[in-house]
């Protein structure tokens, strides 16, 4: 048998790196489904289709919570106090500035959207509750104002708003 | 395994059979011939009773797997069944939930055991890393059971504990849907859950197997935190250890069994008896007592990414030990300093465990801060700059010199 030198690139060293590019590909492949299936699948995505909310029976300083995609929705009927304390703040002193106008639809600064899950870890804040007459989480002592903008703990951001639009003066469609 | 095996079968059908597979050899050597340091403490009795902990989880829980529902829908009801309907279910399932929590508490004693004589530090680093190994599978395995209730508590916990990922720059929040299979905490989730409960204690067995393995090759450390150089040094296995072992397993299931018959919901949370709600977090949660540690340094951060970095950090820094500490010396008994911290280190261990299931709030917070911050310091500080400035005590020259003075 003939030596070669290891320097030197043969057409066997070529079949070995031909072959395990080939078998990595494969592995690779077989991994998509794998994963894949851990994925919201299509019973549950189809489940979070858009959904309609009458907003007529909900007074005046009263909050509901609605599911849509399985999530918390807090709609906040808020009061002439509460609309000016969430106006009043310097929205450069918050932790996630945005202006009030940001978080509510313009002509409809009484109704406030939110998903209702405290973006520190996803439990769901008691409304009416800590020193900013919004949301307090009983898990890790976060405080949310009358617009659902961060003030205190350890939540990064705002309460997300979720995708929704009036479709009348009193009905908003959610998704 | 290591070690010269001096089993001989006197029966012609287990010589034969030996001489096929050499089990019979290896089982004598690793569990009878195998020499053990003769100055081993009840501290090294946990290795055992940890086994036999997984061993006891193992067979409960492929037994309450024939009676369980994994369907949000019929998870509770049917924990509920085993308690009320099934013959002994009420004995498996408090056998199996309080054996969790014994299960940790040896594993606690056995790592704290470990790093007070040492046991990380060269030939032990490999042996050391697969034990971390183990106690983050057990940590995952923990959680999952937990959440297989379809409580209050157990759906808050998998809530809670699968948004940490949520914390992720950028991809966060598409890893917390896929790890869920759905936009929240949902029949998906609880379904992988029970499926992955039921796998991991196996892959724990087979790093167990890895780690008796490497324990075998480097050979077990002792109080002395020398290796042994004659006979004299050590003992046989087979009866010292086995016998050792066996007495106060039976002492460490005299407590596991008071847990079970006398207060077998003491280590848990009453909130759990009430079925899992999707829309209302419970007033106070908290993870069982186990993870409380980790929750409080979680909890002292006010910055969400650097209190899960920290939370993860907390248990990867252990992998790190063999390095982090600088000292030549092992065992602590001849390390006057650090004695000290490491005590400490266990009080801050402890404090963290008691600050976890406090409210986040006032004085808790000030003291979750102090105690993580020593935490860290401890391995970070402490560990790498007592090799260069402790005078350590001088070592006996043997195993079997510290046991029977300078005279043997």
């Amino acid at each position: 048998m003939t030596t070669v030198s290891s320097a030197e690139h043969t057409r066997r060293d070529f079949l070995y790196i031909a072959t395990g590019a080939v078998g990595a590909v494969g592995a690779a492949a077989a991994l998509v489904p794998l994963i894949s299936q851990m994925n919201p699948d299509a019973s549950t995505i189809a489940a979070g289709a858009p959904v309609e909310i009458d907003l007529t029976p909900i007074a005046e300083g009263q909050i509901v919570k609605v599911f849509w995609r399985s999530k918390p929705i807090f709609i906040s009927h808020r009061t002439k106090k509460e609309i000016d304390e969430a106006k009043n703040v310097a929205v450069d002193s918050l932790k996630d500035p945005e202006p009030d106008s940001a978080r509510v639809k313009s002509g409809h600064d009484q109704w406030l959207v939110v998903i209702g899950i405290c973006t520190h870890l996803g439990c769901i804040p008691l409304a009416h509750q800590g020193e900013y007459d919004g949301w307090f989480c009983p898990c890790h002592g976060s405080q949310y104002d009358s617009a659902g903008r961060i003030r205190k703990g350890p939540a990064p951001k705002n309460l997300p708003l979720p995708p929704y639009k009036f479709v009348s003066d009193t009905k908003i469609q959610i998704g | 395994m290591s070690g010269n095996s001096t089993y001989q079968p006197q029966s012609k059908v287990l010589q034969w059979f030996e001489k096929r597979l050499p089990i019979g050899g290896l089982i004598h050597s690793s569990f009878v011939a195998y020499p053990t340091p003769r100055n081993l403490n009840y501290w090294w009795t946990f290795g055992g009773i940890l086994t036999m902990m997984l061993g006891i989880q193992i067979i409960t829980g492929i037994v309450l797997a024939m009676h369980y529902t994994p369907h949000v829908d019929l998870a509770f009801k049917s924990v509920e069944a085993i308690m009320r309907d099934v013959n002994y279910g009420w004995l498996l399932r408090y056998t199996h939930a309080n054996g969790a929590a014994m299960f940790f508490f040896a594993v606690y004693i056995h790592m704290f055991r470990g790093i007070y004589y040492g046991s990380y530090k060269e030939p032990r680093e490999v042996l050391w890393i697969l034990g971390v190994i183990i106690y983050l599978l057990m940590m995952a395995t923990g959680f999952m059971g937990y959440v297989l209730v379809w409580g209050q508590m157990s759906f808050w916990a998998a809530t809670v504990i699968t948004n940490l990922f949520s914390a992720i720059p950028g991809v966060g929040d598409t890893i917390v849907t896929w790890l869920w299979g759905g936009y929240a905490v949902g029949n998906p989730t609880l379904n992988r859950f029970f499926s992955l409960h039921y796998l991991l204690p196996f892959v724990i067995a087979g790093v167990v197997v890895l780690h008796i393995w490497a324990l075998h090759v480097a050979g077990q450390n002792n109080p002395a935190g020398i290796e042994p150089k004659s006979e004299k040094d050590t003992v046989p296995f087979t009866p010292y250890a086995t016998v050792k072992d066996g007495f106060f397993m039976a002492c460490f299931l005299i407590l596991f069994a008071w847990f079970i018959f006398y207060v077998p919901n003491f280590l848990g949370h009453p909130d759990n008896y009430i079925p899992a709600n999707p829309a209302v977090t419970p007033a106070e949660i908290v993870p069982e007592w186990y993870y409380l540690p980790f929750y409080a340094i979680l909890r002292s951060i006010p910055d969400k990414l650097i209190g899960v970095l920290a939370l993860f950090g907390s248990i990867l820094i252990l992998a790190f030990l063999p390095w982090l500490d600088t000292s030549k010396v092992r065992s602590g008994r001849y390390r006057p300093l650090f004695k000290q911290f490491f005590w400490l280190w266990v009080i801050a261990c402890i404090g963290l465990g008691w600050l976890g299931s406090k409210p986040p709030e006032g004085i808790y917070v000030i003291l979750s801060r102090l105690f993580t911050l020593y935490y860290f310091a401890f391995f970070l500080i402490v560990l790498p700059l007592l090799g260069f400035f402790e005078k350590t005590k001088p070592l006996p020259n043997s195993i079997s010199e510290s046991v029977l003075g300078a005279k043997a």
